[in-house]
This record gives C-alpha cells, structure tokens and sequence, in this order.
C-alpha cells in the first residue's frame, strides 16, 4: 500500500479515463463540458504513457506523450473554433438542441 | 518513500476529487477551474514521478493555453441559461447505458492493472535507458534525432490546427468602409485626374 508502483499510477489513469467518459455519456448541459471530458480523457491516456516510460526506463514514451498533448491542443482548439461558429448560426450549444444529423 | 507515497496520493485525490467536479459541476466556469486544478495537480505527478519536462509542459501548454482557451469560449458564450436539466429529462434512456458503459471500461482496466501485478517483469526495450543525464536531456537526444519526422509532423498539426481555427471562426462584415491599398497606390494621374476648359462667365458641372 505505501509502496507506489507501476499499477498505482495505472490506477490512477483508469479511474481518471472512467470519469472522461462517463461525463460524456451524462453530460446533457453544453458540448462544453463534453470538450473537457475528452480532454481528461487524454490527460489518463498520458498518465498511462509516461508511468510506464518510467517504470520501463524508456524515454520513447514520454515522446509519444509530447505527441499526444500537441494533438490534443489542436482538437482543442479546432473543436472551440467549431462550437463558436455553432453558436454564432444556432443560437444555442445544448446537447439536446443539436440534431442537425438526425443522429 | 513514505513522502513519496505521501505525495502520490495527495496529488491523486486532488486529481481524482476535481475531476468528478468537472464533470458534475452546474456552472461551466467551475468546470474550467476544476480542469485546470486536475492539470497542475497531474502535473506535479509526472514532476515527482521523474518526468519533469513533461510536467512543465503540461503547466505551461494545458493551464497556460487551452484551459484559458476553454475560459475564452464559456466567457463569449452565454451558458448561463444552459445551467438547469442535466440528470432531468423525460427521454433520457441514454444515461443508463451510458453508466453501464462507462462502469464496464472502469471494470476492465481496474482488471487489467490487477492482472499486471501476476506478470513477472516489465518489458524493457533498449532505445535510451534513462540514465543520470536529465530528463530534458534524454527527450532532446532522441527527439531531435530518432524521431525528427514525428516532431515535425507534430509541426504541421499545430500550423494546420491555427490555421483551421481563424478560418473557421473568420467572417466578412456587411457594410463596413475598409481602405484597399491596391487601389489606393496603383492609381495614376491620367485615371483620377481630368482638367477642363472653363468658359467665361458660365460654371463648371464637377459632379457629372
């Protein structure tokens, strides 16, 4: 229990990545929100990498982490750059409000 | 290694806690805050868990970039209204499934990361073993040489990511007077200026 490995941070990525996704499933209040949930779940994603860059002593890892966070300052920034645009035409962001595909 | 392990949880019940809060949070401001107490908490893992390059990064890209980034768009937005009906909605079959869903993915990592302590050893490739040099050091040595492709592709992403983003969001206003300097110095004296024979005792139409 006071020895922190490998499996507490892998833990620590699960519960994390549980989270992001469970705020996508419930999330009936902005896309926001929904933005932000994939966003943790990236952040669990790296958290995953770079324990077991550590705990494996391998750098490639954390390279793969620097790779993961610049896409995911790209989807940020494309995906706000797109719900602005969404709410300059509709008026409206709610998730509910969005059914332009019928989906 | 009990301050370690100390700090281990610290941080990860920091974690954890504003997680669950952006997620459940009724004001999108709260939410942002909560995201950007996740990423400085997640930081301090990676620093203290030996990646500490990553860690910056993380300060300086997430809370410094896109969590302000997030702040930007719920501030131009108006999500005020938006705050009621989340859990309440008459057609909401999807939030069961989700939870289902969402407790299964839970369930199978919580598994697997149980299932890793029976494994007998850690893989351990040989591309760079982490070695007494920094950590900056070691990512600069490889970066810049094994994986230069990768790094410049990463490049790419963010011109077309910027590129995209003021695209999107652009757009020409209706009525608004604006110089046009093409016009203004490609004109010549034989086009903008006309000279006229005025007669005695009778005006000149200039308007005509």
């Amino acid at each position: 229990m006071l020895e922190i490995g490998l499996g507490h941070y892998l833990s620590l990525g699960a519960i994390i990545f549980f989270l992001g996704v469970i705020g996508i499933f419930l999330n009936r209040k902005n896309i926001i929100v929904i933005l932000m949930s994939i966003e943790l779940i990236l952040l669990a994603v790296n958290i995953n990498l770079i324990s077991f860059s550590i705990f494996s002593e391998d750098i490639v890892g954390q390279i793969f982490t620097m790779l993961i966070l610049t896409v995911a300052a790209a989807e940020a920034a494309i995906g706000l750059a797109i719900i602005v645009i969404y709410y300059r035409n509709k008026g409206s962001i709610r998730v509910e409000d969005i059914y332009g595909m019928k989906g | 290694m009990l301050v370690h392990s100390i700090f281990f949880y610290f941080f990860s019940v920091i974690a954890i806690f504003s997680s669950l809060m952006v997620i459940t949070s009724r004001n999108t401001v709260n939410s942002v805050f909560f995201l950007i107490l996740d990423f400085i908490s997640v930081g301090c893992l990676f620093i203290m868990v030996g990646a500490e390059f990553l860690g910056m990064i993380i300060l300086i890209v997430y809370v410094g970039a896109v969590a302000v980034l997030f702040l930007f768009v719920v501030m131009m937005l108006n999500v005020a209204e938006q705050k009621q009906s989340w859990f309440i909605g008459k057609k909401s079959t999807h939030i069961p499934t989700g939870l289902i869903v969402s407790v299964l993915i839970l369930l199978e990592l919580l598994v697997v990361v149980g299932g890793w302590k029976y494994k007998d050893n850690v893989m351990s490739s040989s591309t760079l073993k982490l070695s007494n040099i920094s950590n900056t050091h070691q990512l600069g040595l490889v970066m810049y040489t094994d994986y230069i492709l990768y790094f410049q592709i990463a490049g790419i992403i963010l011109l077309l990511s910027m590129i995209g983003a003021i695209l999107l969001t652009f757009r020409q206003r209706k009525g608004v007077k604006k110089q046009s300097y093409f016009n203004q110095i490609s004109r010549n004296p034989s086009s903008s200026i006309e000279l006229k024979e005025v007669e005695t005792n009778k005006g000149v139409k200039i308007d005509a």
